[in-house]
C-alpha cells in the first residue's frame, strides 16, 4: 500500500503497487486531468509531471512513486482560478475537443520548468509525444508561446 | 430516479421537465429545425427567476457548438452569454435534431434557436407593453430586461409567467438587425475549456456515479469469428471482479475497479476461444476487389445531353483511396444504468434519439423507458465506437440492474472494430476544347456506404454477436443532393456537357460509415487533382482554370482571396511547390478555398506542408474563432490522412490496433504557418463549415507535389514509399 503525494497531498493508496498511476489518479483519487488514451505510452494524453519531469501514468506503476511529487493538471489550477499556462491555453482557444489538452499542458509545463523561453523547434520536438486528433497543434503552438513570453508561466503549479 | 439524472435534469436553476415528443406540424415554410420541432419552448424556456435555458437536439463533439449556440440566443434575448444556460442533446428534454453530423448544426440548431429566440423576445415585449400600456415598438430588450423610453424596467422573470412559450414560432418574425449585432460576430472565448484545460469533470469518462461498476469487453481475433468456449470460473473468482456476462459472442467482464476490470479483462481474453471469420482482400488486391465487387448505378448529373460530342483533347485518370480511421485520441466509453424498468444511457454518440431507438430494438424495452443523454467524449469526426459502447453498456446494465455500468473500449478495441471511411475509386475523364476550356465532363465515384449509423439495433457491433444476433440491416446510399459517396461528387464549375454517375458498392470486406466529410474528401480530391491535371494540358495557371470556369460569385471570391493572401504565383526554392484547391462542401454549405506549399524530400519522398492559406465563407460569421478553428483542424487533420493515414489489413483483418501501427501526425509534421482568411456575409444564412476543408486538403496537397517534384499522386494516402516510386530515384 504505497503512499502517493499529487498536488501537494500524500495519500494513502489502496491500490497494487504495480497498478498504473492513471488508474490511481483518476479512479481511486477521483482526479479528471490525466486520461485514457492509450495504455501503450503512444498518444500522451495521460502526461503527468513527476517531480518536474513529464511523464506517461499509463505506463508508470504507483509503486516506484512513493516520495515522489506528482503534478497533474489539477495542481496548476482550476477551471474558475486557471494557471498562468492554463489561461494561456484558454485565451488561444487551444482545444476543441480537448480530450488531449491536459496532457499537452503537462508536457508544456514540464518544458517550461526546464526551457523557460523555448524556440518554436524546441516546443514542437517537446511535443511530438503528445498526438491531437482536432488538428489544434497551431493554437496549442500559440498557447505555449504566449506562456513562455510570460515570465511567470511555471508559477501556477502548487508544487 | 438516480443522483446522476437528478444531477442532469436541475439546469438553468429550474427544474426542467420533459416536453414529450414534439408536437408535429406541417411547418415546411420554417426554418431550420423548426420543421420538426415549432414550438418555442422547445428552444427556449424561462424560469420564474427569469432565467433562460436553450435547448438544443445537437451536442457538443469538440466544434465550440455550444459557444455558437449561447451567442445566437444571447444576441437575439438581449442576454449576456453567460447568463444563458444550454442543455444539448437529451431525449427527455431537447428537441429531436437526429445526428449532429454533415455540418449541419449552425443551419439547422442555430437557425431554429434564433428564431425561436426571437419570438421570444416579440412574446416578452407585448407582455411588457400591456403591463406599461405602451406600444410594444417603443420598448427595448437588452440584459435581461425589457426597458421602456422613460427609464421603466420589467426583469424577465416579472413577465415570463404571462408569456406562452408553447406557442409556435411564427414563419414571419423579426430578428435583430445585423448591425446592431453585439455577440454574434465576436470571437466569444469557447465556454467549455476551462474545465477541459484544469482537470473539470469535461467528459463521458469523468462520470463517477454512486455505485458505478466498470466493464471491459473482449472482441474477438477477427471480425466474423464466433466464441466457441469460454471457461471463465477463474476469472470470475479474481477478487473485485463482480462477474464475466457471456451472451453469444458478445464477452464482457464486470469489476468494482478500473484496474480490476482491465486485468480481469486481459485474464478472460486469454481463455476464450473464437472460431472462424470473414476474410478481408489483402492489400495489393483492395482496389481489384473494388473494382470487381458488384455495383449499383445511379446517373447523379447529367448536361449538354443531345449535344454532340465535342473534339479536342481527352484527358482521363484514375484516383483511389484507402481505408481511414477516425482515430479517436480518447477510446469509446458509456455509462448505463437500469433500476428493472427504465433505462438511462450516456453516451458521446452523435445522435441521442437514433441511439435510443436502436437501444429499444436490441433491449426490446419501449422506447419511452429509455433516455439518453448526450455527454462529451473525445472528439469523434463521425460515427467511431461511441453508438457500440452505448450499447454494450446498455446490454450489461440490464444484466447488472440498480448499478450504473461503465463500459471503457481499449486503445485496440477503438482501432480495429470503429466503422472506418471506406475504400473508394473514382474515374475522371474530359475533353478540352480548341478554346482550352472543358467541353466534356464524365466522371464516376465507386463507393461503399457512408452510414451505417443507428437507429438500427444490428449496426451495434455487439448486437451481431449476440446468441439472438441483430443482423446488420442492408447498406444503403444516402440520395443527393447531400450524397454519402457520391457526395461532391458534382463539381460546382460551368460544364456544358457533363455525366457524373455513382457506383453503389453494397458489399464492402470491413466495417464502414461516416467519416468527417463522407465521400466529399474523396470527390473533392479526385475533380481538384483532375482541374489541374486540365490545367497542365491546356497550359493554363490552375487558379485562373477555375475561375475561368466558375459563375458563382462568392465562389469566385474565396479562390482569390486564397490566392492572392497565399501570393499564388510567387516563385518557391528547388523543392517547393504550391498547390491549389476550392470546394463548396455539398455545393449548399460553406465555401472553401485552399493554397499550400509543400517541400518534397526526393530521397525519403516526405512531404512535409510548409504553409497553408485557406479562405472560407460560411454565410454570416457567428465565432470567427470557432470556425478558423474547424478549418485550421480539418486542414492538418486531412493533411495528416492524406500523407500518412491507411488501415492497415490481411486476410485476417485490419492489422492497424494502435498508433504505432496507424500513425498519424505529430507536432514536428504540421506547418510552420497556416492562415484562416473569413469572408463575413452577416445577415445570409449560416453555412455548415466543420467538413469542408476536407477535401480541398487532399488536392491542394497533391497539386502542390506535383509542382514541387514533378510526379502525380493519385492514391491517398500519398506516403513516401508512393512518392519515391513515383519519383523513381
Amino acid at each position: 500500500m504505497p503512499n502517493l503525494t499529487v498536488n501537494g497531498r500524500t495519500h494513502a493508496v489502496a491500490a497494487e503497487p504495480e497498478t498504473p498511476l492513471l488508474y490511481v489518479l483518476r479512479d481511486e483519487l477521483g482526479l479528471n486531468g490525466a486520461k485514457f488514451g492509450c495504455g501503450l505510452g503512444q498518444c500522451g494524453a495521460c502526461t503527468v509531471e513527476v517531480e518536474g519531469r513529464a511523464v506517461l501514468s499509463c505506463l508508470t506503476p504507483v509503486g516506484v512513486l512513493e516520495g515522489r511529487a506528482v503534478t497533474t493538471v489539477e495542481g496548476l489550477g482550476s477551471p474558475e482560478h486557471p494557471g498562468p499556462l492554463q489561461a494561456a491555453f484558454i485565451a488561444e482557444n487551444a482545444a476543441q475537443c480537448g480530450y488531449c489538452i491536459a496532457g499537452m499542458v503537462m508536457r508544456a509545463h514540464a518544458l517550461l520548468r526546464a526551457v523557460p523561453h523555448p524556440s518554436e523547434a524546441e516546443i514542437r520536438d517537446a511535443l511530438r509525444f503528445n498526438l491531437c486528433r482536432c488538428g489544434t497543434h497551431m493554437r496549442i503552438l500559440a498557447a505555449v508561446k504566449r506562456a513562455a513570453g510570460a515570465s511567470s508561466a511555471v508559477t501556477g503549479a502548487l508544487r | 430516479m438516480t443522483a446522476l439524472t437528478r444531477r442532469t435534469l436541475l439546469v438553468g436553476g429550474a427544474l426542467l421537465v420533459g416536453i414529450g415528443p414534439p408536437r408535429r406540424a406541417l411547418a415546411a415554410s420554417l426554418p431550420g429545425s423548426l420543421k420538426e420541432a415549432p414550438r418555442i419552448d422547445a428552444w427556449i424556456r424561462i424560469g420564474e427567476d427569469g432565467a433562460v435555458t436553450v435547448l438544443t437536439g445537437k451536442a457538443e463533439l469538440g466544434q465550440g457548438i455550444k459557444t455558437a449556440l449561447i451567442q445566437v440566443a444571447a444576441e437575439e434575448l438581449g442576454l449576456a452569454p453567460a447568463s444563458l444556460r444550454l442543455v444539448t442533446a437529451d431525449t427527455e428534454l431537447t428537441p429531436n435534431e437526429g445526428y449532429t453530423a454533415g455540418s449541419h448544426s449552425m443551419q439547422d440548431s442555430a437557425t431554429a434557436i434564433r428564431h425561436a429566440a426571437a419570438a421570444c423576445r416579440a412574446l416578452l415585449t407585448a407582455a411588457a407593453g400591456r403591463r406599461l400600456s405602451l406600444p410594444p415598438e417603443s420598448l427595448t430588450v437588452a440584459e435581461g430586461a425589457v426597458a421602456a423610453p422613460d427609464g421603466r424596467r420589467l426583469a424577465f422573470g416579472e413577465i415570463a409567467a404571462g408569456i406562452e412559450l408553447d406557442a409556435d414560432v411564427p414563419a414571419e418574425g423579426r430578428l435583430r438587425d445585423p448591425a446592431t449585432y453585439t455577440v454574434v460576430g465576436r470571437p466569444l472565448p469557447r465556454v467549455d475549456i476551462p474545465a477541459k484545460v484544469a482537470g473539470g469533470a469535461a467528459y463521458i469518462q469523468d462520470i463517477r456515479a454512486p455505485g458505478m461498476v466498470h466493464a471491459r469487453i473482449v472482441r474477438p481475433p477477427r471480425p466474423g469469428a464466433r466464441l466457441v468456449g469460454v471457461e471463465a470460473e477463474a476469472v470470475a473468482a479474481r477478487p473485485g471482479t463482480i462477474r464475466v456476462h457471456r451472451d453469444g459472442s458478445f464477452l464482457a467482464v464486470l469489476a468494482e475497479r478500473e484496474y480490476a476490470a482491465v486485468t480481469a479483462m486481459r485474464a478472460l481474453a486469454r481463455v476464450a476461444v473464437w472460431q472462424g471469420g470473414t476474410p478481408v482482400p489483402e492489400p495489393d488486391a483492395l482496389f481489384a476487389d473494388l473494382a470487381g465487387r458488384a455495383a449499383k448505378r445511379s446517373l447523379i448529373h447529367e448536361a449538354g445531353t443531345g449535344t454532340p460530342a465535342p473534339a479536342g483533347r481527352r484527358v482521363a485518370a484514375q484516383y483511389r483511396r484507402r481505408y481511414q480511421m477516425h482515430g479517436s485520441i480518447g477510446p469509446s466509453c458509456a455509462v448505463a444504468e437500469f433500476d428493472g424498468d427504465r433505462l438511462t444511457v450516456w453516451s458521446h454518440a452523435q445522435g441521442m434519439f437514433p441511439l435510443r431507438q436502436a437501444l429499444a430494438e436490441l433491449l426490446a424495452l419501449p422506447e419511452d423507458r429509455i433516455r439518453c443523454i448526450h455527454v462529451e467524449g473525445s472528439g469523434c469526426y463521425g460515427h467511431n465506437g461511441a453508438d457500440d459502447a452505448a450499447g454494450d453498456a446498455a446490454l450489461l446494465a440490464r444484466a447488472l440492474p440498480g448499478r450504473p455500468v461503465r463500459v471503457q473500449y481499449t486503445r485496440e478495441q477503438e482501432h480495429l472494430w470503429e466503422p472506418y471511411g471506406g475504400a473508394m475509386l473514382t474515374d475522371a475523364s474530359a475533353v478540352l476544347g480548341p478554346d482550352d476550356r472543358i467541353a466534356d465532363w464524365d466522371y464516376a465515384v465507386r463507393s461503399p456506404t457512408h452510414l451505417t449509423r443507428p437507429p438500427g439495433a444490428g449496426q451495434l457491433l455487439s448486437a451481431r454477436m449476440l446468441e439472438k444476433p441483430f443482423p446488420a440491416p442492408p447498406p444503403k446510399a444516402l440520395p443527393q443532393p447531400e450524397g454519402g459517396g457520391d457526395r461532391n461528387a458534382i463539381p460546382l464549375y460551368r460544364l456544358p456537357r457533363a455525366r457524373v454517375a455513382h457506383d453503389f458498392v453494397a458489399d464492402m470486406p470491413l466495417r464502414v460509415s461516416a467519416l468527417r466529410s463522407l465521400g466529399a474528401y474523396m470527390n473533392v480530391f479526385s475533380i481538384e487533382s483532375f482541374f489541374d491535371e486540365l490545367a497542365e494540358e491546356a497550359g493554363a495557371d490552375p487558379v485562373a482554370f477555375r475561375l475561368a470556369h466558375l459563375d458563382d460569385p462568392r465562389a469566385r471570391a474565396v479562390i482569390e482571396a486564397a490566392a492572392s493572401r497565399f501570393g499564388w504565383g510567387t516563385a518557391l526554392p528547388r523543392g517547393r511547390g504550391a498547390g491549389f484547391a476550392f470546394a463548396r462542401y455539398k455545393n449548399l454549405a460553406a465555401y472553401c478555398a485552399l493554397a499550400v506549399e509543400v517541400a518534397v524530400e526526393r530521397e525519403s519522398g516526405r512531404v512535409r506542408l510548409v504553409r497553408a492559406q485557406a479562405a472560407v465563407d460560411a454565410g454570416e460569421v457567428v465565432n470567427p474563432h470557432g470556425i478558423r478553428d474547424q478549418i485550421e483542424g480539418g486542414i492538418i487533420q486531412a493533411m495528416s490522412w492524406s500523407l500518412f493515414e491507411a488501415v492497415g489489413h490481411d486476410a485476417e483483418g485490419p492489422t492497424s490496433r494502435d498508433w504505432s501501427t496507424y500513425p498519424i501526425a505529430r507536432f514536428p509534421d504540421v506547418p510552420d504557418r497556416l492562415d484562416v482568411h473569413l469572408i463575413d456575409r452577416p445577415g445570409q444564412p449560416f453555412l455548415g463549415a466543420g467538413e469542408v476543408a476536407q477535401g480541398p486538403t487532399a488536392a491542394a496537397l497533391a497539386n502542390a507535389i506535383r509542382r514541387a517534384a514533378g510526379v502525380r499522386l493519385r492514391e491517398l494516402p500519398m506516403r513516401p514509399e508512393l512518392v519515391k516510386a513515383a519519383i523513381g530515384v
